[in-house]
């Protein structure tokens, strides 16, 4: 057994797991933010996209104890003051959900990819980076859509910031 | 339509909950107590069980118990069924064998599933199901349908000699001979429909807890219908009468069929709830869910099709053998035929049809109805069967549909169907024209410079939706009857539930359903609420598949809103002392037609629940139900054209570009439609292109069990997709709706494989068409 400390969506929160729990599963059960889901076991299908230090994580495939001391933000920290983030707003617009299982990986990976990429991001481009993030319901042709849409849209606000 | 109304592009209300990370799946319920379950499963295809030992994993840390199937027999626990029965032509019923919802005796395929352990955590449950020792006595194992069929193959249960289950037929077969016999030109082609995984991305999950207080159980799963889940399992699973039984499915993640059956994991988690008094969780992994969730398709047939001089269709036979697995699913037994032989005239006017199908077991996972259920497996036989006569005749694929559609309606097939409406060559049409078909040549000339070979391929599907007239399927060996129910509940507010007996689960509802109270009432779709789900809140329903929530969901609430409509003209009637017929209700008022008297839709309400001034005699509140039992199925039909570029070093197949043009009758919001269309075809194109499970004929080892083996659609697979409609309107229902969610997985694989065949000048190619496949009948062919 360990006991962690990090930072998730903006708290600091800490716990008590096994070592070998992985960090979506800590997330899950112990943090109770049920948002990050689980669709595999072999680290395929991005249900489970998180931040960690910036960056987009498959929380399957990390130790909850490798996180110790990291920053955190899940789907349930994206939104701010109840106003649904850029990304959340244009996968709503554009019907870039169905069912939601996959969306809460979505959404995080596209964020992580638009802060990349900005407006310059195209078509092709975003299906590639898709590849770890599977989706049974869409057709991907609304995810894309939307994300290409976000991208825009907050490059444009970027621009208009400078 | 109003901003809201049926036909508006409306936002979806359930967006932000699932966009937030609120969606409330059923593996993110949590209940005070709750343990977690982890079966323990047969690693072999084949075997009879000697002896189960749980001594040691009793004793490891956190296990409350480990329970197997001869407790669960000892109390009572029923067989798992299918609910459709199908007799043989001989007159005989359909061979169904045992499924023991935890294998007593002998285990059938891989993944069946022999004891489950309950333990404090999941880790706890699944290191004690490794210590659990099961002694196996190996059989021999057969996955090949043909071959089970043979002598001296393994027999998987004993009511099935030669693991035959029904040998059934539909249609003339003199009338088809003979005209085949008379023929200008026979076209016969053989066909395989390859064996796919439905995997929606929530695994299945459910949660049992047991109230013994109460002496009642709480159900969550992972359903597509709560209420036939609480039907089957107090009717035949012996489970708990359903006044004692509540199920709940809450937010699903998808289920595309395979959430349609009820399972051995929510029996077992239900009864192990009673037997260990916590309540229990379990929640599928993906690999298990390869290996346990409903398979679908798996058929192999061949067909012939019979032509006159002026190429139009005098027959058609054909002969399907279905892979059912090691038992028979809940809907298996119509899926290969009341919902596949019944659409084989297609588009087109076929004067005799004769189909003969026989259904075999194999050590293999069930097979049962995923998306399109039986007619994708039609439509890839017939327009893979019309693209080869078109070449054998050296005609343009599109004249040969063409010189046989169907074009006076209604329509009688051979087949059981009557086609009510519809329009074949306006969707053509539209499909040829998005496409730039004539602009085809030019492309390939194009691509040919290149070194690529393009090729360009169409399919012509029509499809059964809106299950179904009750009395025509219960006449066909249906268990249940296939209408829906709804309620309208008026708030004294003015705000409104509507609790439907349709499960949604990616499709919409909450918005889509209601949309038709703001379009009847005038309020915006904010003050209404769509109850559905759960068997406490909503009485009755029958659920969602089959793309039927539409054509009989939302009919049923159309019903169930004539009489909330009249109920209120009366009272407003009353209240401004005006004649019923002469109120109208627009944008949330009650008018008097040609008056400026109204009254708000609120105090309306508020005045049949204060009941102070009531016409005489009228019961206070505001609150109807009704059923709707559909007249007819309902027949969406379209054209697909796809068009690819093969590398003929490589074999790999592009996507250049795919079209669909549908008719779905009338639309209620577009852009969940077109989404509905865009994520069928997703997986129309996934089992043409990538998707196939496969068994080791030997060890019945199933080698597609993850993400890694199991090849799902990609962002990076699929091109953006060009979608349009038209629009027969559906005579049947009061929406004139026929359904849209399974068109894209019905008619997409014809014309792919059509499109590659085309390309590389071969027509032998089976699906899933991977590169290797592709590349090997490039080269054979030159
Ligand atoms: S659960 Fe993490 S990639 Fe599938
Ligand atoms: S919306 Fe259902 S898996 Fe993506």
């Amino acid at each position: 057994m360990a006991k962690i400390t990090m930072t998730v969506n903006g708290r600091q929160v800490s716990g008590t797991c096994d070592d070998r729990t992985l960090l979506v599963h800590f997330i899950r059960e112990n943090l109770g933010l049920t948002g990050t889901h689980v669709g595999c076991d072999t680290s395929q299908c991005g249900a489970c996209v998180i931040h960690m230090d910036g960056l987009s994580v498959k929380s399957c495939s990390i130790l909850a104890v490798q996180a110790a001391g990291s920053s955190i933000t899940t789907i349930e920290g994206l939104a701010k003051d109840g106003e649904l983030h850029p990304v959340q707003a244009a996968f709503k617009a554009h019907h870039g959900l169905q069912c939601g299982f996959c969306t809460p990986g979505m959404v995080m990976t596209a964020v992580d990819m638009i802060a990349r990429h900005g407006s310059g991001l195209d078509e092709a481009t975003v299906r590639y980076e898709l590849e770890g993030n599977i989706c049974r319901c869409t057709g991907y042709h609304n995810i894309v859509k939307a994300i290409l849409a976000a991208a825009a849209e907050m490059g444009g606000a970027r621009q208009a910031a400078e | 339509m109003g901003v809201e109304g049926i036909g508006a592009r409306v936002a979806r209300k359930e967006d932000k909950r699932f966009l937030t990370g609120k969606g409330r799946y059923t593996d993110d319920m949590s209940v005070p107590g709750m343990k977690y379950a982890i079966f323990v499963r047969s690693p072999h295809a084949h075997a009879k069980i000697r002896s189960i030992d749980a001594t040691a994993a009793k004793e490891m840390p956190g296990v409350i118990d480990v329970l197997d199937g001869r407790q669960l027999t000892a109390d009572g626990i029923g067989n798992l069924i299918c609910g459709w029965m199908i007799h043989s032509k001989d007159g005989s019923p359909m061979k169904m064998g045992a499924w023991r919802p935890l294998a007593d005796q002998t285990v059938r395929y891989v993944g069946d599933a022999v004891a489950v352990v309950v333990a404090d955590s999941v880790d706890e449950a699944r290191d004690a199901a490794e210590a659990v020792v099961v002694d196996y006595e190996l059989l021999p194992v057969v996955t090949d349908p043909v071959k089970a069929m043979a002598d001296g193959q393994p027999q998987l249960h004993p009511e099935a000699p030669n693991n035959l289950i029904f040998d059934w037929q539909l249609g003339d077969a003199a009338a088809t001979d003979a005209a085949i016999a008379a023929a200008a030109h026979v076209t016969e082609v053989k066909i395989f429909n390859n064996r796919l995984s439905p995997n929606p991305m929530e695994p299945r999950a459910a949660l049992g807890i047991y109230d013994s207080g109460d002496d009642h159980y709480t159900c969550y799963t992972t359903s597509q219908n709560p209420h036939l889940a609480r039907l089957v399992m107090s009717a035949f699973y012996n489970v708990a009468p359903e006044n004692k039984l509540r199920v709940i499915a809450p937010d699903v993640g998808g289920g595309f069929g395979s959430k349609i059956y009820i399972y051995p994991e929510e029996i077992v988690c239900l009864w192990a709830s009673k037997r260990t008094g916590v309540p229990v969780k379990w929640t599928c992994d993906r690999t298990e869910a390869f290996l346990t969730d409903a398979h679908g398709r798996d058929h192999i047939s061949t067909a012939k099709m019979a032509f006159d001089s002026s190429n139009r269709i005098t027959a058609l036979k054909v002969d399907t053998i279905a892979n059912l697995g090691a038992y028979m699913s809940l809907f298996s037994s119509c899926v290969p035929t009341y919902l596949y032989a019944t659409l084989l005239s297609g588009q087109y006017d076929i004067p005799a049809i004769h189909a003969n199908v026989r259904t075999v077991y194999t050590n293999t996972a069930p097979v049962d109805a995923y998306r399109g259920a039986g007619r994708p497996e039609a439509t890839y036989l017939l327009e893979r069967t019309m693209e080869t006569a078109a070449r054998e005749l050296g005609i343009s694929p599109a004249e040969l549909r063409r010189i046989n559609f169907i074009r006076s309606f209604p329509h009688q097939t051979p087949v059981i169907m009557n086609y009510d409406a519809g329009d074949y060559e306006a969707s053509l049409n539209a499909a040829m024209g998005a496409a730039d078909w004539n602009g085809f040549a030019d492309r390939k000339a194009e691509a040919e410079r290149r070194g690529m070979k393009r090729g360009i391929g169409m399919s012509c599907y029509i499809e059964a939706c809106g299950l179904a007239p009750s009395s025509a399927v219960g006449s066909l060996g249906a268990g249940v009857g296939l209408w829906e129910s709804a309620e309208v509940r008026v708030n004294a507010v003015g705000t409104i539930e509507v609790m439907t007996g349709s499960h949604s689960h990616g499709q919409g509802h909450e918005t889509t359903f209601a949309q038709l109270v703001a379009d009847r009432f005038g309020v915006p779709i904010d003050s209404v609420n769509i109850v559905h789900g759960d068997t406490d809140k909503v009485q009755m329903g029958m659920g969602t598949y089959g793309s039927r929530s539409g054509a009989v969901g939302m009919s049923a609430v159309v019903k169930a809103l004539d009489k909330v409509e009249a109920k209120a003209k009366k009272i407003a009637a009353h209240l401004m002392e005006a004649d019923e017929s002469d109120i109208v209700i627009e944008n949330g008022e009650l008018k008097v037609a040609g008056t400026d008297k109204s009254v708000p839709w609120f105090q309306m309400a508020l005045a049949a629940y204060t009941a102070h001034n009531l016409p005489s005699g009228m019961e206070p509140g505001l609150k109807e139900g009704a059923f709707y039992d559909p007249s007819n199925f309902t027949f969406p039909a379209g054209c697909y054209i796809c068009e690819v570029e093969v590398d003929p070093d490589t074999g790999r197949t592009e996507i250049v570009q795919f079209v669909a043009a549908d008719d779905f009758g009338n639309i209620i919001n577009p852009m969940i439609v077109e989404g509905q269309v865009h994520g069928g075809l997703a997986q129309g194109i996934g089992q043409a292109l990538l998707e196939g499970v496969h068994y080791d004929p030997d060890s019945g080892q199933l080698l597609t069990a993850s993400y890694m083996d199991y090849a799902m659609p990609r962002a990076d697979d699929l091109p953006s997709f060009k979608v349009s409609t038209s629009n027969t309107p559906c005579p049947n229902n009061p929406l004139g709706v026929k359904g849209c969610g399974e068109a894209g997985a019905i008619g997409s694989p014809p014309a792919l494989i059509n499109a590659i065949t085309d390309a590389i000048g071969n027509n032998t190619l089976t699906m899933p068409a991977t590169p290797e496949k592709v590349w090997a009948a490039a080269h054979a062919a030159n």
